[in-house]
Parts: structure tokens; C-alpha cells; sequence
């Protein structure tokens, strides 16, 4: 579904240019939840954001079912984003409008109708267990909270694939739990393809059913997750785990 | 004192009405090419929007260009420009171009100011949603910078008022040509007093609405 073949990325920093993604390729299976994992600065969210282009690679080819979107026009790639969803660390949503209004933008964006927007809302707020907080606005709710409003959001237009970029770490543990069971609610209810950067273990040991350790802008390697353990073969990889 | 004020009131009212009209005009013009400048010069300088370090200098550069003439000196210069517009270089029609100039300057930056402050983070949002530039500056930036948009605005039109009593230079009339005219030059400190007692009810009048809606807006 998602394939990232040998995607290369420099940033300029203060005059300074820095290796963000070094031929980097992974491929996501449509169903999976795959997990970008390393320190952080190891460029896993950089390698998320590639895949809607919100980071645009300097070489390589993002593959969305098969086709390269580095070559899309803007409008072209506009419609395509409309099908990824995407959820970050500190939730963005849009502090002066309700939740209901937040969950019905990206159906806005995508030109749907008004009356198909307020049930799909619903809907929505229906899959996150937020019914009760429509009318409220984002300050009022509590961390995890946001972030299923969030994730209602991201969710509405009906994504292919959704993108978590460190989705629990702005949130402490007791709700990190709240977020991985909604996410893997999802993947089981909805078949949901998603793609999640992280830099905890926790996400990997309950989510992820494949990951890719990066380090440095490289992949060091990439692993199933096997009852929720992963067996790195590199030195880097078992000392990234028992930090863990 | 009472009776000098009952005698005066018609050119009070009078000076009244050429107030509203110049702040009628003005802050039309302002909020429309203003916001609109604002905008762009925010838009210009964000890497994800419309990056153009070109535009950006050139047109905020011209931004700065009116903001630096005293006010008094930009309403003569902008005479001709003035007669063309209004076909006249007198009363406060005409009054309200120069003001408009000044105020088109004065609002962009300060609509610049209030999109800078809105998070980064909300704009990705609406970009991975797949959001056209039209609706992320009309259904994310806008709304998200509403309350400090209507402090702006209100910081605006307090300028606006104090702007308009120089308009008396060129015969634009108003409150402050009022306070100007008969309490300085005829020296009936009464009226000047009364005058300028009017505008400070005035200001604090505007302040407390701008204050309000504000807040009523701001749901952070």
C-alpha cells in the first residue's frame, strides 16, 4: 500500500546541513500497523511525513498503491492527502472551534455536503467515545481526549491509511493506553492501515505488528513484532530495546 | 458653560458626523486591503505557504515606506491621489483617503502579527488534510487568530480616531479639528475640554468592546 524506496532528505540548519533521511525504504501492507521506531532525531517522523509529502525528498520514490506521488501536481496531490489521515503529537487541533466542528474540516476540504458531513460526525465521535463532547471546545478536554478528537478527525474522510506522528508521547501513561486500544480498535474494526512513529515501547508492544528501527537518518532494521517483542539482530538495535 | 456647550452642540454633532465618516471609510478600507496585505505578508514568509522572500521585501518594505511619514505630511502628499478618488481635496471624504493609506499599513501589520501567533501545528493539520490555501487562510488562520484579529482591529480604529483629528490640516473637520480650532486657536478651553473628554469616552467605549468580543471569541 505505502512503499518507500531509498528516500534521501537534507535539511539546512543555521547554514548547516543535516542528513535527515539517508536511502531509507520500508513498505507498509495494506491492514498493518507498521511502526517507525528509534531516538529521537533518528528521522523516523521525517520518513512518517514523507509519505503525504509533508516532507518532500530530495531523491527516492514515495509509492501510494503503486503509484509515485513525488510526480502528482498540487492539486493532484491535495485529493491524495484527502485520503491519508494523519494524527500528531500535540493533537493541532483547531483551538476556536468545536469538536464536532474540527471532525467536519477535512470533510469540508474534501467538498462533502452538509448533511452527509453532520451524520459522518457523528459517526465519528461515536468510534472515539466522545458523543458527549460535540459541542465542546478543545481546551475543555483533557489530553486523550484531544487526541481522539484527533483521531475522529483524521479518520472522517474515509483514509486509506492513517499516519501517527508520536501520538501518546505528549500524554502520560495511564492515557497512552486510551490511544493504543482506540488505534487498535480501528485497525480491527475498520481494517485500518496506519503508520505510527515512536519512540516508545509501549506502542510497539501493543500495536505494532512491524517495525523499522532507525538511527541517524538510515534504517538499521526492520522486524516483525512477535508477541509483542521484537529480537533486534544489530548491536544497535538490542541496546535501542533495553533502554527501552 | 452649559449654555456655550447648548450653542455649540450643532457644530458638535456636525464634527461628530465627520468623525464616523472618516472612521466609516478608513477602517472599511483598512480592514479589506489591510487584512488582505496582512495576509499576504504572512503567507510570503512561511516555507510551507507561499514562501517569496522577494514579495515579502518589496511589499513590506512599501508597508513601512507609509508607516514611516508623519500622518500630517502623508495627508498633503496624498492630495492629488485624493482629488482623483474623491474629487476633492477637502472634507472628510477626502480626508479618508489619506487615512485609509495610513490605516491599510497600520491593520496589515497588525493582521501579520496576529497569523504568526497561530500554531504551526494547525496548518499542518489542515495541509495533511489536503486543505487548498484559500481554506487554510479563511477556515484555519483566520478563525484561529479571531480573538487577537478583533484587538488588532480594535487597536485600529482607536489609531483611526487620533489619525482623524489631524484632519483639520486639510480641512477634513471631525472631533479633533474641533478641540483644535476653537478650544486652542479661540481659546475656549471649555470646549476643548469637552472635546477631548468626548474622545477619551470615546476610546475607552471602543477598547472595551474590542475587549470583550475578544474574549467572547477566544476559546483557547
Amino acid at each position: 500500500m505505502v512503499r518507500i524506496e531509498s528516500i534521501s532528505k537534507k535539511f539546512l540548519e543555521h547554514g548547516q546541513v543535516i542528513q535527515a533521511l539517508q536511502d531509507v525504504s520500508f513498505h507498509v501492507q495494506r491492514g498493518q500497523i507498521y511502526g517507525l521506531i528509534g531516538h529521537s532525531g533518528a528521522g523516523k517522523s521525517t520518513a512518517l511525513r514523507a509519505i503525504n509529502l509533508l516532507e518532500r525528498p530530495d531523491s527516492g520514490q514515495v509509492l501510494f498503491n503503486g503509484e509515485n506521488i513525488l510526480t502528482k501536481s498540487p492539486e493532484e496531490l491535495r485529493h491524495l492527502r484527502q485520503k491519508i489521515g494523519m494524527i500528531f503529537q500535540h493533537f493541532n487541533l483547531l483551538a476556536n472551534r468545536t469538536v464536532s466542528e474540527n471532525i467536519a474540516l477535512p470533510l469540508e476540504i474534501a467538498g462533502w455536503k452538509k448533511e452527509d458531513i453532520y451524520k459522518r460526525v457523528i459517526e465519528c465521535l461515536e468510534l472515539v467515545h466522545l458523543t458527549d463532547k460535540a459541542q465542546a471546545y478543545p481546551a475543555k478536554l483533557s489530553g486523550g481526549q484531544k487526541q481522539r478528537v484527533a483521531i475522529a478527525r483524521s479518520i472522517a474522510n474515509h483514509p486509506q491509511v492513517l499516519l501517527a506522528d508520536e501520538p501518546t508521547s505528549a500524554l502520560d501513561p495511564l492515557t497512552k493506553g486510551e490511544i493504543l486500544n482506540c488505534l487498535a480498535e480501528l485497525n480491527q474494526k475498520l481494517g485500518l492501515t496506519i503508520v505510527i512513529a515512536s519512540h516508545e515501547m509501549k506502542v510497539i508492544r501493543k500495536l505494532c505488528h512491524r517495525v523499522t528501527l532507525f538511527r541517524g537518518g538510515r534504517t538499521e532494521e526492520t522486524l516483525d513484532v512477535v508477541n509483542g517483542q521484537i529480537h533486534p539482530q544489530s548491536a544497535y538495535g538490542k541496546i535501542f530495546v533495553e533502554d527501552l | 458653560m452649559i449654555e456655550s456647550f447648548i450653542s455649540f452642540w450643532p457644530e458638535l454633532w456636525k464634527a461628530l458626523q465627520e468623525t464616523l465618516i472618516m472612521l466609516a471609510v478608513g477602517l472599511s478600507a483598512s480592514t479589506v486591503f489591510g487584512g488582505a496585505i496582512g495576509v499576504f505578508l504572512y503567507l510570503w514568509s512561511e516555507e510551507r505557504l507561499l514562501k517569496s522572500p522577494k514579495l515579502r521585501f518589496i511589499v513590506g518594505g512599501l508597508v513601512n515606506v507609509v508607516r514611516s511619514f508623519p500622518f500630517v505630511i502623508l495627508m498633503i502628499a496624498a492630495g492629488p491621489l485624493a482629488r482623483l478618488i474623491a474629487g476633492t481635496t477637502i472634507g472628510p471624504v477626502a480626508a479618508s483617503v489619506p487615512l485609509s493609506i495610513a490605516g491599510i499599513a497600520y491593520f496589515s501589520r497588525l493582521v501579520e502579527l496576529s497569523l504568526m501567533d497561530v500554531s504551526k501545528g494547525t496548518v499542518e493539520a489542515a495541509q495533511s488534510m489536503g486543505a487548498s490555501l484559500r481554506k487554510i487562510v479563511f477556515s484555519v488562520l483566520l478563525v484561529e487568530a479571531r480573538p487577537s484579529l478583533i484587538l488588532g482591529f480594535t487597536s485600529l480604529c482607536i489609531s483611526y480616531l487620533s489619525y482623524s483629528a489631524a484632519a483639520g490640516v486639510i480641512g477634513g473637520g471631525g472631533l479633533g479639528d474641533l478641540a483644535v480650532r476653537y478650544g486652542y486657536y479661540r481659546f475656549q478651553t471649555e470646549i476643548m475640554v469637552a472635546t477631548v473628554v468626548g474622545l477619551i469616552l470615546f476610546v475607552q467605549l471602543i477598547q472595551s468592546t474590542g475587549n470583550y468580543f475578544s474574549r467572547k471569541m477566544d476559546k483557547r
